[in-house]
């Protein structure tokens, strides 16, 4: 049983980093631009469809997951160029607006140019197969994979944000625009960067999760919701707090619904536990999300506006 | 939205014999064509379309038009679709629709509209027992009916104890309902998850730590690619993995080895040994790049059934035809067919397995015979046909 908790936990925390990937890009835009970005889970979709045409093009993973990157990230450009800098001096509605637009515009785009059956990435020779944990319980090497690189990425943000000369532009952009565009910094430079780089995170996550998931035209709302869960939890436009809010609601996620109607049976009657535990496994996430919100009112990490 | 139905004109009209001057058969073919689980109703378009050329373009010897129309996944929208294509597009027949809950919303505009219904995939039991209408004809199966065959497959096969995994909402529920029905082990855990749910590890981890004898599966579309997909990779490919509605033509572009030896069943696969089956999947390879799912079999049995209906009755006469419909001898693809009294099928069910087929492509592959001649839970209580 305690072996059982320690690898539920570790399951948790391998759900929460991979809703950090998606989170962080969108956080990044959310934060920094104060603009909504409802087409974000679209981009994860996206990047996913592209590693699964690369993959099987190039017939390697590796090369695949390179392409994927580079057009996710051009995608993210040419979107920025054509839609999003016009937005930005815009109400949050309008930006819904036009961005939920772009939602249904690329998901019907994904689906005329590959169509609506769901697609499938092989998982490379490397990472496939499984190790020994305790007893009859194994790892997924590849999950192992995913967990790495989430960390590397949190590291990688980590080091840019606070380390580098964008990373303070970018904060100081983030607390006030007009004064970084007064000192001579070109504000939609940084912008297009900020975004650029969002898109490719989210792309990032839908390529390293395909051989797992499955690449289909519904992937990218699917994941959305939870995103903005994670992200009001963590604090909007905190890395840290995205990545702090996605362990926290992979946790609570997975632990949850699984010891949840188990420990509900030791205050009640087992019938009773099965259901309580089956009504309230869904809501947890949101539980939790209203708990923080009640306490930190601007999440975990945010700062008071 | 405005040009939403879509009129397919049938080729080979010059072809007919000279009873140009009646009106075309009109056939609603309504389907949720749109939104992620969009795939098996273009399985049951195509199935249609196929049969349809098959006859070229006609239906009885009557030149007959076919309206696609895309039921959109919801219900109220789906009711209004049906009820233009029967009083203002003038359909006969409505072919369709894949969701059940879109059979309950359609049900009513298209019956009370004078025209008939015949399912190509749903079959709720409200329409099985008291509630049967004799316009509507199910070509498929009864909903409960593949987790039946599966509960049975798993007294027989020896499976003492098995985890059963499903997501939480009413079909959920129904499916694994159906499966305790005939299954007389003992069910170890019922693991409900989330609909939608993406990452299944912790429920793995569960079924890992249970070593169940066997697991059964209701994971329609994404979620089952998910967790077949996820199964493998846990390394729990020694406990066998039963399934309903999860490991089908649809899914298996997207599972491909992971789904090798995994089981379901059905009253129909694309190897079954009958007469014209191997004719029908190797034109649909062909002509759509894929291989069929059931969805697109039961499609095409179903334009067969009118054709043969209208052949023997022609469409003037509404009770002449619904007579005809009842007991027309048409080639289906899964050998004999006979309708129910509450007008679904009576048919045989097979054990299906997950191969891959010499092109490469994967496919479900009739096993063994489980049940002959499987009559629905609910005919019994129909007593309006």
């Amino acid at each position: 049983m305690a072996n059982l908790f320690l690898l539920q936990l570790l399951n948790g925390a391998q759900f929460g980093i991979l809703l950090f990937l998606v989170a962080a890009g969108l956080t990044l835009v959310f934060g920094i631009m104060d603009f909504i970005n409802l087409a974000h889970g679209v981009l994860y979709m996206l990047g996913a469809y592209l590693m699964a045409m690369f993959a099987l093009e190039t017939g390697s993973f590796w090369l695949g997951l390179l392409l994927a990157l580079g057009t996710t990230l051009a995608v993210g450009l040419v979107l920025e160029w054509l839609v999003f800098r016009r937005l930005y001096d815009r109400p949050h509605l309008d930006q819904v607006l036009a961005t939920f637009a772009l939602m249904l515009i690329l998901s019907e785009g994904v689906k005329i140019l590959w169509g609506s059956a769901p697609l499938n990435v092989a998982m490379p020779e490397l990472l496939s197969g499984s190790v020994p944990l305790a007893g009859p319980l194994r790892y997924p090497v590849y999950r192992i994979a995913i967990i790495a690189a989430g960390l590397a990425t949190a590291l990688g943000l980590w080091w840019l944000i606070t380390r580098t000369r964008t990373g303070m532009l970018l904060r100081a952009g983030a607390s006030n625009r007009p004064m970084v565009a007064a000192l001579g910094t070109d504000i939609s430079r940084l912008f297009m960067l900020v975004f650029a780089l969002g898109a490719m995170l989210a792309g990032f996550a839908g390529a390293l999760v395909s051989p797992v998931l499955s690449v289909d035209p519904g992937m990218g709302e699917q994941i959305l919701i939870l995103t903005f869960v994670v992200i009001v939890i963590g604090g909007v436009g905190s890395v840290k707090g995205a990545f702090a809010g996605a362990l926290l609601v992979g946790i609570v996620d997975t632990v949850g619904r699984i010891f949840g109607p188990i420990w509900l049976k030791l205050v009640m009657d087992p019938a009773a536990a099965a259901q309580a535990g089956r009504v309230l496994a869904p809501m947890l996430v949101y539980l939790l999300m209203a708990a923080v919100l009640s306490w930190r009112p601007n999440g975990l990490f945010g700062r008071a506006p | 939205m405005l040009r939403s139905t879509l009129s397919v004109l049938a080729l080979g009209a010059a072809a007919l014999p000279a009873i140009a001057s009646a009106e075309p058969v009109k056939v609603g073919v309504l389907l949720t064509l749109s939104g992620p689980p969009a795939v098996l109703g273009e399985h049951a378009r195509d199935g249609a379309l196929l049969a349809l050329k098959d006859l070229g373009g006609t239906l009885g010897g009557q030149e007959a038009e076919f309206l696609v129309t895309d039921a959109e996944g919801k219900p109220d929208i789906a009711a209004q679709k049906a009820r233009r294509l029967v009083e203002s597009d003038g359909a006969d027949f409505v072919i369709g629709p894949i969701f059940s809950n879109i059979m309950a919303a359609i049900a009513g505009p298209v019956t009370e509209g004078g025209a008939f219904l015949l399912s190509p995939n749903a079959g709720p039991s409200v329409f099985a027992g008291e509630g049967c209408n004799p316009d509507i004809f199910v070509v498929s199966y009864q909903n409960d009916q593949p987790d039946q065959v599966m509960g049975s497959h798993a007294n027989s096969a020896g499976y003492g104890n098995v985890v059963l995994i499903a997501p939480n909402y009413q079909a959920g529920m129904d499916h694994l309902g159906g499966f305790k029905r005939t299954y007389e082990g003992s069910v170890t855990t019922e693991l409900l998850t989330q609909l939608g749910q993406l990452d299944y590890s912790a429920e793995l981890a569960q079924i890992a730590a249970f070593q169940p004898d066997a697991v059964y599966a209701f994971l329609p579309g994404g979620m089952g690619v998910n967790f077949v997909k996820q199964y493998e990779q846990a390394g729990l490919s020694g406990i066998p993995m039963l399934s309903s509605f999860t490991t089908d033509e649809t899914t298996l572009p997207a599972m491909q080895e992971a789904a090798l030896g995994k089981f379901s069943s059905g009253s129909w696969a694309p190897d079954l040994d009958m007469p014209g089956n191997a004719e029908f999947v190797e034109a649909f390879v062909s002509e759509y790049g894929r291989v069929p799912a059931s969805y697109a079999a039961y499609a095409y049995d179903a334009v067969m059934l009118l054709d043969a209906a209208i052949a023997e009755a022609g469409t003037e006469d509404r009770d002449a035809l619904r007579e005809a419909l009842k007991t027309a001898d048409f080639p289906s693809l899964r050998g004999k067919f006979a309708f129910g009294a509450n007008q679904f099928p009576v048919q045989d069910f097979y054990l299906t397995e997950v191969v891959q087929r010499e092109d490469g492509a994967f496919a479900t592959s009739a096993k063994e015979l489980v049940v002959a001649d499987y009559v629905d839970a609910y005919a019994g209580a129909c007593t309006a046909n």
